[in-house]
């Protein structure tokens, strides 16, 4: 018996990112702009998606919801009158705690893609895993509610890194917290400094015009260039 | 926490690569930048490559540092903490040089190729 050294050099996560493409070239041949939208468990994801999808005009919208468990989100989206699929990452408890492209790619079957313009991707709620894998997406959104604490660009920045733009959410609850906006903004801006930024609340409706309109654009972009 | 699904496809990789033969060093370069725990990495490790090739295999991590560079004015340097704006000038236009990876870099297998099974 003797042993051997076998050269490798590949990027551990490359099996992800071939499955990535093939979504993509899927999404590109529907014409459909996707959007990764991502945060830790309880930042307001779907209650934002909720303020917004059923009230697009011109943007025909689907929303994808990862889940580990149960359809409480989707049902709650289906009253939009907008196409939901769901997706569970656990078969028998002990789920993924993100979506990979692979199940993403397996639940497209079930996405009417050329119907719509617009994909969102509302991934499980966490702000790690989520950040390494991607599915195939033109962008890549994260929502960070003013009740985690400014210090989380610091403490995940490969989430923080990732997205480009990043929604502010709660910020109705900003007079009864010791919460430091202009830090958690100079935080951001520290790790990822290209990162767009905007600031709502998604039960008072403050600047949920400006996110409307960022989603709308970046749903028109593709459009525009085709 | 990430390092669960992080040692799936480090598995999956060396798997591919060693063809049937019983895998016994795996070798990483990991960029300090993808907020690995190398302890953790190495349990998880241990846990899927169970009743595999990979079963017992040592799992080598060479760490390395995030080194970025500004594009405008070309200077380099390594950061502690995760601050992305050039030192030097201020700006934003920075570029990670290392930091980034998370490569396998090579496996050692076991060739029984001479000896006679038993």
């Amino acid at each position: 018996m003797h042993r051997t050294r076998v050269r490798v050099v590949e990027e551990a996560l490359d099996a992800n990112n071939t499955i990535a493409a093939a979504n993509r070239a899927d999404f590109d041949r529907a014409g459909v702009t996707v959007v990764n939208f991502m945060s830790a468990p309880g930042a307001g994801k779907t209650t934002l998606l909720e303020r917004v999808l059923g009230d697009m005009p011109g943007v025909r919208v689907a929303v994808l919801e990862g889940d580990v468990q149960g359809s409480l989100d989707a049902e709650r989206l289906a009253s939009l009158h907008v196409p939901v699929t769901q997706i569970n990452t656990d078969p028998c408890f002990g789920g993924e705690c993100h979506l990979d492209a692979n199940m993403v790619r397996s639940a497209l079957p079930d996405v009417p893609l050329d119907e719509i313009d617009l994909l969102v991707v509302e991934n499980v709620g966490n702000l790690v895993c989520p950040a390494e894998f991607r599915i195939g997406e033109d962008a890549r959104v994260m929502v960070c509610s003013v009740t985690e604490g400014e210090d989380k660009p610091l403490k995940y920045p490969l989430m923080f890194r990732a997205c480009e733009l990043v929604v502010i959410n709660k910020v109705d609850l900003l007079p009864h917290l010791e919460f430091d906006l202009e830090r958690l903004l100079y935080n951001i801006d520290q790790v990822n400094p290209d990162a767009e930024r905007i600031t709502v609340s998604a039960r008072t409706g403050e600047g949920i015009e400006a996110w409307r309109d960022w989603l709308t654009a970046i749903a028109t972009r593709r459009a525009a260039l085709a | 926490m990430h390092e669960l699904s992080l040692s799936s496809a480090i598995l999956n990789t060396a798997l591919k690569h060693a063809d049937g033969r019983r895998v016994s060093v795996v070798s990483l370069r990991v960029g300090q930048l993808r907020q690995v725990v190398p302890e953790t990495l190495e349990f998880y490790f241990e846990i899927v490559a169970r009743e595999t090739l990979c079963e017992g295999a040592r799992l080598e991590q060479e760490i390395l540092e995030a080194r970025l560079r500004c594009e405008p004015c070309d200077a380099e340097w390594t950061i502690e903490i995760p601050a992305f704006r050039c030192p030097n000038c201020g700006g934003g236009d920075v570029v990670v040089a290392t930091g980034n990876e998370f490569v396998v870099e090579s496996i050692e297998v076991e060739e029984a190729a001479c000896i006679a099974p038993g």
